[in-house]
């Protein structure tokens, strides 16, 4: 079947900028394989190596180190002109001086096909991004929103087999944002073309990828589907960077992993082995101190109510590390509300803790 | 990086060859010997800078020490410092005034600025000369109103060629303070009121250092020119009172002295190099 | 207690700032409009105004001695400015692309000949021309001028280019297009106006210059402003006067035309 086919595959991938000492190693022998039509997320902080990985499958920068073969094709040392992959980028870089149509046409006029050919395309294309009626008009008299998609259409257009975005949404207003997630995420389905997407923002990548590698330091940190990614953090970096969690350090004991200050919790290992404990804030239950029972974290005490809308979240001191414990607007319902000085513990639903090594 | 340097060689090449080349050539011959008719001898020679300094007599060769060179290099200096200060005084509260005006007005005044610049310079002293002269309209709107009996004289002495500079050179030092006065963050001159400066001293203390890089910029483009100017005091100075662009001119049309004016071009050269050195370092130093 | 004073706080608007700005600009322009206005004088005197006529227009033409140093002017500004600028364009795209250390040193040999002192440059050029046999005459003052010209030339066009966002070249790389291509259909049309604005400053300073080419030139190839100096040992008249407002007017529209240049691609 098509759909297992590999698109991308990178192996041994460096790039290295500099020389000797000041040497800068942007990107760490990556290994990494993107398969045929699916929504593929790099996603980490800025200066992570995410947007250094898109430009070497661009072809905008070649690599110090390994190789990346594209549709099983080595395409080491091509230029960007010679790559079956187009790119959405960061600033969309529409050509100021030519209107929508010419943008959107301009790969098809570089290959030389037919007008009625390039028209034809251009037609379609621009219903595909929902623009038409502005043909003609030029960048600057174009929205935030047009623009990003007047570069959807342009990258499109010659049919690559890689749609390389950078951020695209980056420059638009929260709103639009959502929306553009949930166009994309139709286009790429519609389109059946493999998308590798770089982003900062976790939410867009939870929302939109089938797969989304998380990226630091020039290393990939966790491969895995959104599920995966959120759910079972591979390392601290990733349970922190993706929610946010309570990383608590812990040391294997006896009897499970001791927490100094908050008991034990079950969880197996080799005795002596420090840990990390992470724990989503909205998986903990807050409960009155005098109900702990054994496998309880605590006691602690509260130090601040953070009140959100549509979350309720609170402070907690008394371990090494402040804590910290959201509950949804509901969830209050029926559970005891507190106040700063109340002396609490706090119970993980089963399953929510998880021990990562340190 | 091949064709970097291919794109670059045409321009490098031909700076460097017609007009780096030129300055050093005419540093050698300022201290070779001048031919009679103009042009040098190649032997070697420090005449043109004892001459700077020294008469030297024709009949027994003695030396005295003689400021007359001296003077015109000094007159110059000062007449550059002079209308380099009138075109501050006068350059920074026009390029803060037109810096202040809204969108509309402020392209109509910049432009209204910029346009003399565009004037070639030798019309724009003549025309300078015909408001000056005896009979020019300024002396007579004075003496029709009775104000003055006979003419002033402004025209042909160092009011009339330091005038002269003021004109040539203000959209120098005006343009380059407007651009450091637009970019001018004047929220910044809130947050000086608000931790209790007053507008004085508000001026001085925050508006001030950040308009200095625009200062030195616009100081330097009228000093620079100004020293050496050639048509000012030619034009406007009736030939009487001599600034050291005039007094290098002569050594290669009259008096066809060509190593004293290699000599003078030269110390002309090391005075701008020198000017210019200070200024890059100390920004470089307040860069770092 | 004291109410809050917008006014005196107000540091945009100081007094007297305005006068002085009003009266910087008439002293700029006065001797200009005077010059202009007594070229239409139907007398001699370019002190008393006799009534108005194009007399000394019709005699400036008449002229085949300013119209030769016309001639000359105009063929070399445009010679100078169109060498310069294809030369300081070059520069232009190599530096952009160039390191910033190994920029340094080519920025400051492009950028020296704004440093020299007019007459210096007037003298070393009459040195070396003589010295290595070219001589004067027109090639002499085409190469001056080309070599004092590159650096205005290359401030817009360097200017134009920075401000180029470097993703569209990769854009039109990713979009197929040749290096030749890309520079042919993106970066030479959003350059354009760099360029037109880099010649004409070019032009104009071209135009401008008299040092250099009151020593350069030899018989024959004598400029418009050589000319009007050595008419000028007649005394100011109003031949002079007409000729100089001609070169005002030339000035003019070239600043028009640079002026509907920044306007359109603001």
């Amino acid at each position: 079947m098509q759909d297992q086919e590999d698109a991308c595959r990178l192996t041994g991938l460096g790039r290295t900028y500099g020389k000797g000492v000041s040497a800068h190693r942007a990107l760490d022998s990556i290994d990494l394989t993107i398969r045929a039509n699916e929504f593929f997320t790099l996603l980490g902080p800025s200066g992570c190596g995410k947007t250094t990985l898109l430009r070497l499958i661009g072809g905008f920068d070649q690599p110090t180190a390994g190789e990346i073969a594209i549709f099983g094709r080595n395409v080491a040392g091509l230029p960007p002109e010679d790559r079956p992959v187009n790119t959405v980028f960061q600033n969309y870089a529409l050509f100021p001086h030519l209107t929508v149509a010419e943008n959107v046409g301009f790969a098809l006029r570089m290959l030389g096909r037919p007008k009625a050919e390039i028209a034809a395309t251009v037609a379609r294309m621009v219903a595909l991004v929902g623009l038409e009626g502005m043909e003609h008009r030029r960048p600057d008299q174009l929205s935030g929103g047009q623009k990003q998609r007047v570069a959807l259409a342009r990258a499109l257009a010659p049919g690559p087999k890689i749609l390389l975005l950078d951020e695209p949404l980056s420059a638009l207003d929260a709103k639009l944002r959502q929306r553009m997630r949930s166009e994309l995420k139709a286009l790429q389905r519609e389109t059946g073309i493999t998308f590798v997407f770089v982003t900062h923002d976790q939410d867009e990548a939870l929302a939109m990828s089938d797969r989304i590698a998380v990226m630091q330091g020039g290393r990939v940190q966790q491969l895995g589907k959104p599920e995966e990614i959120y759910e079972a953090p591979a390392n601290r970096f990733v349970a922190d960077f993706i929610g946010g969690a309570n990383l608590i350090p812990a040391r294997i004991g006896a009897r499970g992993a001791e927490a100094e200050g908050l008991g034990v919790v079950p969880a197996s290992g080799d005795l002596g082995a420090e840990v990390t404990l992470a724990i989503r804030p909205e998986r903990l239950a807050i409960l009155p101190a005098g109900q702990q029972q054994p496998g309880d974290l605590g006691p602690l005490r509260v130090a601040e109510r953070i009140y959100m809308g549509n979350e309720l979240s609170f402070r907690l001191e008394g371990a090494l590390v402040p804590l910290h414990v959201t509950l949804p607007r509901g969830g209050l319902r029926g559970a005891q509300d507190f106040t700063p000085g109340d002396a609490v513990c706090l119970r993980a639903e089963p399953g929510a803790i998880r021990v990562l090594s340190s | 990086m091949k064709l970097h340097r291919l794109l670059l060689a045409p321009s490098l090449g031909t700076i460097l060859i017609f007009m780096v080349l030129p300055i050093a050539i005419t540093t050698l011959y300022s201290v070779l010997t001048p031919a009679q008719y103009g042009g040098v001898i190649w032997k070697p020679s420090a005449e043109a800078y004892i001459r700077l300094l020294f008469e030297r007599d024709i009949f027994d060769d003695t030396l005295t020490f003689n400021t007359d060179y001296l003077q015109i290099l000094g007159r110059s200096v000062l007449q550059a410092g002079v209308a380099t200060l009138l075109c501050l005084i006068i350059g920074l509260p026009t390029a803060w005034f037109i810096a202040t005006r809204p969108p509309g007005q402020k392209s109509l005044w910049l432009m209204l600025v910029t346009v003399p610049y565009w004037v070639n310079l030798l019309v724009r002293t003549i025309a300078l000369l015909l408001i000056l002269r005896d009979e020019g309209p300024i002396n007579r709107a004075l003496q029709s109103v009775g104000l003055i009996d006979g003419p002033l004289s402004l025209a042909y002495n160092n009011f009339a060629i330091g005038l002269g500079l003021v004109s040539s050179f203000l959209p120098f030092m005006i343009l380059p303070l407007y651009a450091a006065i637009e970019r001018f963050d004047f929220s910044l001159l809130e947050a000086a009121y608000d931790l209790h400066a007053n507008r004085r001293k508000a001026f001085f203390a925050v508006v001030l250092p950040i308009l200095r890089p625009g200062l030195i910029a616009g100081g330097l483009l009228v000093f620079i020119p100004g020293i050496g100017s050639y048509l000012a005091p030619d034009i406007l100075g009736g030939g009487k009172t001599l600034m050291l662009g005039n007094l290098i001119g002569m050594q290669f049309q009259g008096s066809r002295n060509w190593p004293f004016g290699a000599a003078l071009s030269t110390i002309l050269m090391a005075v701008t190099l020198i000017a210019l050195f200070i200024v890059a370092r100390r920004a470089a130093r307040e860069d770092a | 207690m004291a109410l809050f004073d917008a006014r005196a706080k107000d540091i945009r608007n100081l007094p007297g700032f305005g006068l002085t700005a009003t009266l910087a600009v008439a002293f700029l322009y006065a001797p200009i409009v005077f010059l202009v206005l007594y070229s239409f004088n139907a007398g001699r005197s370019i002190s008393r105004l006799d009534g108005l006529s194009w007399r000394w227009y019709q005699a400036v033409f008449a002229n085949e001695e300013i119209a030769g140093a016309a001639l000359n002017s105009v063929l070399l500004a445009v010679i100078a400015a169109s060498v310069a600028t294809v030369m300081a364009t070059a520069a232009a795209l190599a530096m952009v692309r160039m390191k910033v250390r190994r920029r340094a040193a080519a920025y400051a040999v492009l950028n020296f000949p704004l440093m020299v002192p007019e007459i210096v440059t007037a003298i070393a050029s009459l040195i070396f021309f003589s010295s290595v046999g070219l001589g004067l005459g027109f090639g002499s003052l085409v190469i001056a001028h080309t070599t004092f010209c590159i650096p205005f030339a290359y401030l817009p066009i360097t200017a134009r280019l920075t401000s180029m966002d470097p993703a569209l070249e990769s854009a039109a790389a990713d979009l197929y297009a040749r290096p030749w291509t890309q520079f042919r259909l993106i970066t030479l049309p959003l350059l354009a106006p760099g360029l037109m604005s880099g010649w004409l400053l070019a032009f104009i300073v071209s135009l401008d210059d008299f040092i250099i080419s009151s020593m350069l030139s030899g018989p024959g190839s004598t400029t418009l402003p050589v000319h009007i100096y050595s008419m000028l040992r007649l005394g100011i008249t109003p031949e002079v006067n007409a000729v100089s407002s001609l070169m005002v007017l030339a000035s003019a529209l070239v600043v028009i035309t640079s002026g509907l240049i920044a306007r359109k691609h603001s």
